[in-house]
């Protein structure tokens, strides 16, 4: 009995890398994140509407996505049925981590949704207005404390833009780093810092509930539901959004380009896809072919400045 | 209606015969999973989550709570029978457990093991319903100085674990120290002591050490002794099932560690192994029998098993009031409530308290479930031991090979197994313990960020570590700790306290 146990474990453990698949998309992070519930929903999206046959979803995690891109760009080379998920933490990522391997060594596709960032304070802060924030900043910066996610992410250069929109120095921003959104929400609502950035579903049901102050967001337009003003309209020239992208393996021909383009252009106008992006409050910013690339690129050369000015990478 | 009422209705509908078969296959599958080394929970929901889609919202997050809890207690068999933990909140566990086990004494081991899960599954799963709100005002009270004040006193009462010379614990310390310090920093975003290796960009792997230094480095040493290795496996020594002297000396266990684990779970940036640090630590402390701790003592197995499962209804506070996901695991349940249009959050328990109660009352179901499968299996379980030695540690080595590649596909991820491994035969040659370089690994990163984070809020101003109340009253209780023991010794009454230190092993 207890072989036989032990035989079908193993069995079991060997047999699960080996099933066939389609599609293989890679998650560059660990279960339960931004980046592996895009490619557990796309695994689901393109089985249920048939674009493929059955589709895996694999996990590498580690330092915002380099670890993943260093293996997927070395391992799945010419390999048409190899996705991988990535995202703008990914672009800030490769800069600091100062990683050999970048987006110019896989061949992305599209991308498929965004977030926009939000500006909150504890709802018994004396700041009402990005204009008090703003005076605090210029008055004395290090006694302004941001609270977000991991330091050269999105929310850590959102902050550094708002300085800089702001004219204060993007290097005197006291930015704390905390690890996954919980924490900094945490640490926020707890009034240990002045100020919280992360994107808007990490702190809608805080909004919603009062415990928070939305000061302002992000996106070019005002959006609907969202009672805040763009940080445009309060007088700061910041327009960035938290996007995810999928990317094919390098090395693929015109044709094969082509094909996945096709397929992951059916996947995002699905039902199934378009469904899930409401449940799960995405925002639908599709954007592929030279279009994507050239925002990729303006995105990509923007994200090195504010590093450099943050001073995060020389 | 009342929380109660609430709460009978759940439970109702729990009960349904349907609902009952889902919580069983929810708890066998989980424990089937999480009972593969380097899979801990987290992992074991994120690949079991799919199954669940497919039923009815109730029916889904009935086989859920049993996914969940039986991953947390799957891991606990593998420490025990094979000393190699398959995530960082049973590490503990395998110190005594194993102990245990090769002293013939699995059987009581998995049961207190099992038992406990489920006492302190209970009595937390009750709290979570009935004090969650006032659970998370304490959270939230908790910033950055008052986590490193609570790192300081898990610093001082572990190192009771450290065995019998301060030296040889405190150079294990450092080693994990060091060792935590590679990878990208949490606060700059820089790289240290990488190398330009990317695969250490994420810092060394807390499960692929702990089954380096437990099973790797032990297997050696078994190896290296040969013929002559004395202490042979015996699988079953005496009752397989608990005496009333294990009845008598797990309860009390049991509750302490309840206690302990329930409110650190819930604190945002507690994590449960910290919770299992500290019971350990206190059952040693409060031990009629502190000589049996490192040979086998069963609080050693029953207070951190406790710990670690009311830690695991500890997080559902944050995440059930705040929508706070404090753990791998809880983020991966909020993907879960997701599918249902369930934002976790403040307004939860207001607008969809018929989800949250009938969630509630499944992990209720669900404990129970793990113990009705989980006590019947304690004599299979144990019968692995009496696989003769070569095949048996063969046979480990295999799986925790297997675990880490499987929770890491790389072949540096190996290459570290093994290097650690040697590295834990070498130190075990010597007489140097283990679990310190494991604790360090742990704590390391947690303390130095908090401070860190303490000192950049207050832009550099010493003082904020000691004037907030509670930092104040833990630093006073770890400064306690650590100078009582000396001025006792140093007045000439440490008589028995020596004696005591010197027959600890």
């Amino acid at each position: 009995m207890k072989h036989f146990f032990l035989a079908s474990l193993l069995a079991g453990a060997i047999a699960l890398p080996a099933a066939a698949a389609d599609y293989s998309i890679m998650a560059p992070a660990a279960p339960g994140g931004g980046w592996d519930q895009t490619a557990r929903t796309m695994q689901t999206a393109l089985q249920t509407e048939k674009i493929s046959g059955k589709v895996q979803v694999m996990n590498v995690p580690g330092a915002g996505g380099t670890i993943g891109i260093a293996q997927f760009a070395s391992q799945q080379k010419g390999n048409a049925n190899a996705l991988m998920v990535g995202g703008y933490v990914m672009v800030g990522a490769i800069l600091t981590n100062k990683s050999p391997v970048t987006l110019k060594d896989v061949t992305p596709i599209a991308r498929l949704t965004g977030e926009y960032e939000v500006i909150v304070v504890p709802a018994a802060s004396e700041i009402k207005t990005v204009a008090d924030l703003v005076a605090k900043l210029k008055a004395n910066p290090g006694a302004v404390s941001w609270g977000g996610g991991s330091a050269g992410g999105t929310d850590h250069i959102t902050a550094g833009l708002i300085a800089k929109a702001a004219g204060v120095d993007p290097t005197k921003v006291n930015y704390i780093a905390f690890s996954g959104g919980g924490e900094a929400l945490a640490a926020i609502l707890g009034g240990q810092v002045t100020a919280g950035i992360s994107s808007y579903g990490e702190f809608e049901s805080q909004i919603k509930a009062g415990a928070l102050r939305l000061l302002a967001i992000s996106s070019e337009k005002k959006l609907e539901g969202i009672n805040a003003p763009t940080l445009k309209e309060s007088g700061l020239d910041v327009v960035i959004q938290n996007w995810r992208m999928v990317a094919a393996a390098p090395g693929l021909t015109p044709e094969q380009k082509k094909a996945v383009t096709a397929d992951v252009e059916k996947l995002a106008k699905s039902k199934t896809w378009q469904d899930t992006l409401k449940t799960k409050g995405w925002i639908d910013t599709y954007l592929s072919g030279p279009e994507f690339e050239a925002q990729l690129a303006k995105d990509i050369a923007a994200t090195e400045t504010i590093l450099k000015d943050i001073g995060l990478v020389k | 209606m009342s929380t109660f009422e609430f709460l009978l209705q759940g439970l109702v509908s729990a009960m349904e015969p349907m609902n009952l078969f889902y919580a069983l296959i929810g708890v066998t599958l989980g424990t089937m999973v999480g009972v593969l080394p380097g899979i801990g929970p987290a992992t074991t929901v994120a690949l079991l989550l799919p199954v669940t889609y497919q039923l009815d919202a109730t029916g889904s997050l009935i086989m859920f709570a049993g996914i969940y809890y039986g991953g947390m207690y799957g891991g606990s068999t593998t420490s025990i029978l094979l000393n190699t933990p398959g995530e960082s909140a049973s590490i503990v566990t395998a110190l005594e457990g194993n102990k245990m086990a090769r002293a013939g004494r699995g059987g009581p081991a998995l049961a207190t093991a099992a038992i406990g899960s489920f006492v302190a599954g209970l009595i937390a799963t009750l709290a979570l319903a009935f004090i969650a709100p006032y659970i998370v005002k304490l959270a939230l009270v908790f910033g950055p100085r008052e986590y490193f004040a609570l790192m300081v006193l898990a610093f001082v009462t572990v190192s009771s674990a450290f065995g019998n010379s301060t030296l040889r614990g405190l150079t294990s310390l450092f080693i994990g120290l060091a060792l935590s310090l590679v990878g990208i920093d949490q606060l700059t975003g820089q790289n240290r002591l990488s190398f330009g290796v990317p695969d250490l960009l994420d810092g060394i792997e807390v499960t692929t050490m702990a089954v380096a230094m437990f099973a790797i480095g032990e297997t050696l040493y078994i190896a290296a002794q040969g013929e002559a290795a004395p202490d042979k496996i015996e699988a079953i020594k005496g009752s397989v099932w608990m005496t009333a002297q294990d009845w008598g000396r797990s309860w009390k266990a049991w509750l302490r560690g309840t206690v302990i684990g329930f409110p650190i779970g819930a604190m945002p940036a507690g994590g449960a192994e910290i919770g299992t640090f500290l019971s350990y630590a206190t059952e040693k402390r409060l031990s009629k029998h502190p000589e049996e701790f490192g040979n086998g003592a069963i609080e050693g197995v029953a207070g951190p098993e406790a710990a670690n499962n009311a830690s695991a209804a500890g997080t559902l506070v944050p995440l059930l009031t705040l929508g706070l996901p404090t753990s791998a695991t809880a983020a991966i349940m909020l993907a879960g409530f997701q599918q249902y249009g369930l934002q976790p959050g403040p307004l939860l328990f207001a607008t969809n308290p018929q989800l949250v109660w009938g969630l509630i009352a499944s992990l209720l179901i669900a404990n129970l479930m793990l113990l009705v499968l989980n006590l019947p299996l304690v004599g299979l379980w144990v019968k692995l031991l009496t696989i003769p030695k070569p095949w048996l540690y063969a046979g480990i080595l295999v799986f925790a090979t297997l675990g880490t590649i499987g929770a890491n596909p790389s072949v540096f991820e190996l290459g570290m197994l093994l290097v650690f491994g040697l590295v834990a035969y070498i130190m075990r040659v010597f007489d140097y313990p283990i679990a310190p370089v494991i604790v360090g690994l742990i704590l390391g990163p947690l303390a130095e960020q908090q401070l860190r984070r303490a000192l950049a809020i207050s832009q550099g101003d010493v003082t904020v570590l000691f004037t907030s109340p509670i930092a104040a009253v833990l630093l006073s209780v770890a400064a306690l700790a650590l100078i009582l023991p000396l001025v006792l010794r140093a007045r000439g009454r440490g008589d028995a306290l020596s004696q005591m230190a010197a027959s600890e092993d």
